[in-house]
């Protein structure tokens, strides 16, 4: 049996685990917990197995699944640098955060649960990144959708939560009509599903003038998935649910869904699709920057920082080099799940509380998790020699050649990406703890005032200290991860996959150096970025009592803080039309459907019986009277014919 | 003009057809019960019949059975009879109509 | 030719005393109609015996007549049934007889007609005598006799039980 085979086993693992937790340990946390975990870091192990092994050349295996007239799907495995690499992230990642999980979710009563939607998800999001063809990606893109409302809404018992997962979920499906109506136009068109024949056979000219109008609509599965504007309002509200999950899912894995799609089908993107995709993913980078600036829920800031990190990615894969926007999500994955699993490290130390401004000095109490939180912030900064750097430098290179607009743009939104960090870790980490309250910025936070002042006084009291061991040491391992993710070999690996006539630089000093040699302009201005963006903070921010810029900025700020009145926006469009069309659609049900439709066949029915109730007399002549016409008709027939 | 198997035949179909009318006009179940009697009797006629135009005698075992079964069926029917007289003091097929729900 | 008129006349004396049974323009009285049965099964006999069935001919008389005749008149004596006189037949009753009956006698002639005549065993030989009836009964028929024996038993008892007064 060849090496490869072992994927089968990385790709069911978790979905075993699910099954086992869910079906038979529900009670009993500790088997739950090392089921999942060691159904995911056996799969990294294994995954790395199947690397050194096999070597990071493209296979594939499949076995038939579905065969219906001209349409044959396969269940396959699509191995190649690209999916073997997300599927490291994936389980590697995810390794950390379920770790980390077993030290944060220790006294939640729904631990079992958690571990089994843990391994669903990660299930989920393996079959994405080994599927073969898009029907398979497309089920378990609906799989994560599922685990992942499932996750958001783990503590349904919150409205909030239950809310964000709704939200999640229905924003997510509205991505995900296109993507199924993309995936038949292309179905339609080429006859076939399956990536590798695809991509073998010249797939945009034979989608002739389809080709942009189907590219697109595929793109728009990951608009939803990858929280792209104008999708990009389940984001920050999918924090509700616990943090772990955050960082998997929306750091490190599920978001990163949509650029690895994107990636995987990069071959059908015609040039018009390209551009918009980079607009689009450029747009959500600065919006979500921008909003970023002025959050003050620790988690909320991290959301819309993935966010606009997504976006730069999206722009990287729309600027034709998706080497550079996956080389990114691998080194984003490492940063922002260390930044999510260090926040959780401060939520949980500060009794679940998010809100920045009541924090503060945390420095001296969380060393580790203040120094780890310090290189994902550099790295998200992009301080050169860190992984974010270099990552960043890809896709602001790519965006220098092609597209001088969405360069400047990208830039600044690096300033903004350092501002908005260097903000948080100023008044959170630095400074002097506050005891005063800070403004409620969130009307969501307000509504849940209530028992928030019951843990108040408690959390006054409270000394924070340093997080237990099972979660520092996931921290301290995607720390480093941060720190090389730039310099081993990871964008010559993606490189090499979409460009293979491109020169990529082999060597720790060779990579050191690249951006410099490769684009002096680009590297240089992300460096520039991050010292403006960094003086800023520092000078607005670094003794700060409460936030300045609101006076500053004065109504832009508040807009900010509002994330720009999409929510408010949406609400007053989309869901007025939502709610007039399902009022219709009520109406028809009511009346048309209930009324006519099935009243007649009810109101036939019962007409019926009731006509068919005077037959039954009880009169024994009329039954015999009956009976003697049918035996009259069954002879005529038998006798006659 | 010969007397066959037909003119057998047809004063049997006619002696079928008084009994169905019988038991479906007459009111009476006493009447009804002789009316049945007579189509088996109209069958009894055709089986001998037909035994006799076609050399069998098994036909005519067929009618001992019938008029054996007939006797031990007129017996339970008139037992019957009598018994839901006594419960319901008549014998009068209108006034049977607990079949209807 | 002489077996021929017998026929005739026992199939008229079969037919109209049959139709006397059913409908008596006369009287509507139950017993009326049981003598007229007995009539009935009397002329059926004598067609028996034409058809040279010796032995069904005595046994028609013998049960029908005799035994199960007697049973009739006897429950419609039990039964104080003058009342039932006064009912007339209903014109919807009447009207179903007539149609239900018409529709079976239509199909009769019509396959009495379809069919090919008899052929031509003007003379048959076959004798229905006692003697050759019971061989059979007693060799090929032997189960089913002792199964018939058994169902008038069961029938006794089960009119003994349905006699009795308290029935539960």
């Amino acid at each position: 049996m060849k090496v490869e085979a072992l994927t089968w086993l990385v790709l069911f693992l978790p979905l075993l685990a699910a099954g086992i937790i869910t079906l038979f340990t529900l009670r009993n946390k500790a088997v739950s917990a090392t089921l999942s975990i060691g159904a995911i870091v056996t799969g990294f192990v294994l995954t790395l197995a199947v690397i050194k092994f096999g070597g990071w050349d493209a296979r594939e295996l499949s076995v038939n699944w579905l065969s219906i007239g001209s349409l044959n799907v396969d269940f396959g495995l699509k191995l190649d640098a690209l999916s073997l690499m997300m599927l490291l992230i994936v389980t590697g990642v995810g390794s950390a955060i379920h770790i980390y999980s077993y030290g944060y979710m220790r006294d939640d009563p729904g631990f079992s649960r958690f571990f089994a939607c843990m391994s669903l998800f990660t299930f989920s999001m393996l079959g994405i990144v080994l599927a073969n063809n898009f029907l398979q990606m497309f089920i378990f893109w609906e799989l994560v959708g599922v685990s992942s409302y499932l996750l958001i809404g783990f503590w349904f018992e919150k409205p909030s939560a239950a809310d964000a997962a709704k939200k999640a979920f229905i924003t997510n499906r509205l991505g995900d009509l296109g993507f199924i109506l993309g995936i038949l136009i292309i179905f339609t068109a080429l006859g076939s599903l399956n990536f590798t024949v695809l991509e073998s056979g010249n797939s945009i000219a034979a989608l002739g003038g389809m080709a942009t109008l189907g590219g697109l609509l595929v793109f728009c599965g990951a608009i939803g998935k990858s929280a792209q504007f104008p999708l990009h309002v389940w984001l920050p509200d999918a924090m509700e649910g616990p943090t772990p999950v955050s960082a998997l899912i929306h750091a490190a894995t599920m978001v990163a869904a949509g650029v690895y799609m994107l990636c995987r089908v990069f071959f059908i993107f015609t040039p018009d699709a390209l551009t918009v995709i980079s607009w689009i993913g450029g747009i959500t980078a600065l919006l979500a920057a921008l909003i970023a600036v002025q959050q003050n829920d620790i988690k909320r800031i991290l959301a819309y920082s993935t966010l606009s990190q997504l976006g730069y990615m999206v722009m990287g894969v729309g600027l034709t080099a998706p080497e550079a926007g996956m080389f990114h999500l691998t080194t984003h994955a490492f940063f922002k799940a260390l930044l999510f699993l260090g926040a959780g490290s401060v939520i949980i130390a500060l009794h679940h509380e998010q809100d920045i401004w009541k924090m503060g000095g945390l420095r001296k109490k969380m060393p580790v998790t203040f120094w780890t939180f310090m290189v994902g912030t550099l790295a998200l900064a992009g301080v050169w020699p860190l992984s974010g750097f270099f990552s960043k430098d890809a896709i602001l290179a790519a965006a220098h050649e092609n597209n001088l607009l969405l360069f400047i743009l990208g830039v600044a939104v690096a300033a903004l990406t350092t501002f908005y960090m260097f903000r948080l870790v100023f008044v959170a980490f630095l400074g002097d703890r506050r005891t005063g309250v800070a403004p409620v910025s969130d009307s969501k936070e307000a509504a849940q005032a209530g028992d928030e002042s019951m843990r108040q006084a408690r959390r006054l009291s409270y000394e924070p200290h340093e997080s237990p061991g099972v979660v520092i040491w996931p921290l301290r391992i995607l720390a480093v991860a941060s720190v090389v993710g730039g310099v081993i070999g990871i964008e010559a690996l993606f490189g090499g996959m979409f460009k293979p006539d491109a020169a990529h630089p082999h060597g720790l000093l060779a990579q050191l150096v690249y951006p410099f040699q490769h684009a002096p302009v680009a590297a240089l201005s992300g460096l520039a970025a991050f010292a403006v963006g960094l003086f800023a903070a520092w000078k607005l921010y670094a003794n700060a009592k409460t936030d300045p810029l609101p006076d500053k900025l004065g109504a832009l700020s508040r807009a900010m803080a509002n994330r720009f009145y999409f929510d408010e926006i949406y609400e007053a469009t989309v869901i007025r039309i939502h709610d007039a069309i399902a009022a219709i659609a009520d109406w028809i049900d009511r009346w048309i459907i209930e009324g006519f439709c099935i009243g007649l066949v009810r109101g036939g029915t019962d007409l019926t019986g009731r006509a068919l109730r005077l037959v039954q007399t009880g009169n024994l002549q009329t039954y015999a009277f009956l009976f003697v016409l049918g035996v009259a008709v069954v002879l005529w027939f038998v006798l006659g014919k | 003009m010969n007397v066959g198997l037909e003119h057998y035949l047809v004063v049997s179909a006619l002696l079928f057809a008084l009994g169905l009318l019988g038991v479906i006009t007459r009111r009476n179940l006493l009447v009804l019960y002789m009316s049945l009697e007579l189509m088996l009797n109209s069958a009894n006629l055709a089986l001998v019949s037909f035994s006799r135009f076609n050399d069998n005698l098994n036909g005519q075992v067929m009618v001992f059975f019938i008029i054996t079964v007939a006797a031990a069926e007129v017996a339970v029917g008139l037992a019957l009879i009598v018994a839901l007289y006594r419960k319901r003091q008549t014998a009068h097929v209108e006034d049977l109509t607990s079949m209807k729900l | 030719m002489v077996t021929d008129i017998l026929f005739y006349v026992f199939a008229i004396a079969t037919l109209v005393f049959g139709a006397l049974v059913v409908a008596n323009p006369f009287s509507r009285n139950p017993v009326t109609s049981a003598m007229f049965l007995v009539l009935t099964i009397i002329s059926m006999a004598g067609l028996f015996v034409l058809l040279h069935a010796f032995f069904l001919a005595a046994v028609q008389v013998l049960v029908y007549a005799g035994a199960v005749m007697v049973l009739f008149l006897f429950v419609i004596m039990l039964l104080d049934l003058k009342e039932e006189e006064q009912r007339k037949i209903k014109k919807t009753g009447l009207v179903a007889g007539l149609v239900s009956v018409g529709a079976i006698v239509a199909i009769f002639i019509r396959s009495l007609l379809a069919s090919e005549p008899s052929r031509g065993l003007g003379d048959p030989q076959l004798e229905g005598s006692t003697f050759a009836l019971g061989k059979l009964l007693f060799t090929d028929y032997l189960l089913p006799f002792e199964i018939v024996s058994l169902l008038l038993l069961v029938a006794m008892v089960g009119v003994i039980l349905l006699s009795k007064k308290d029935l539960k």
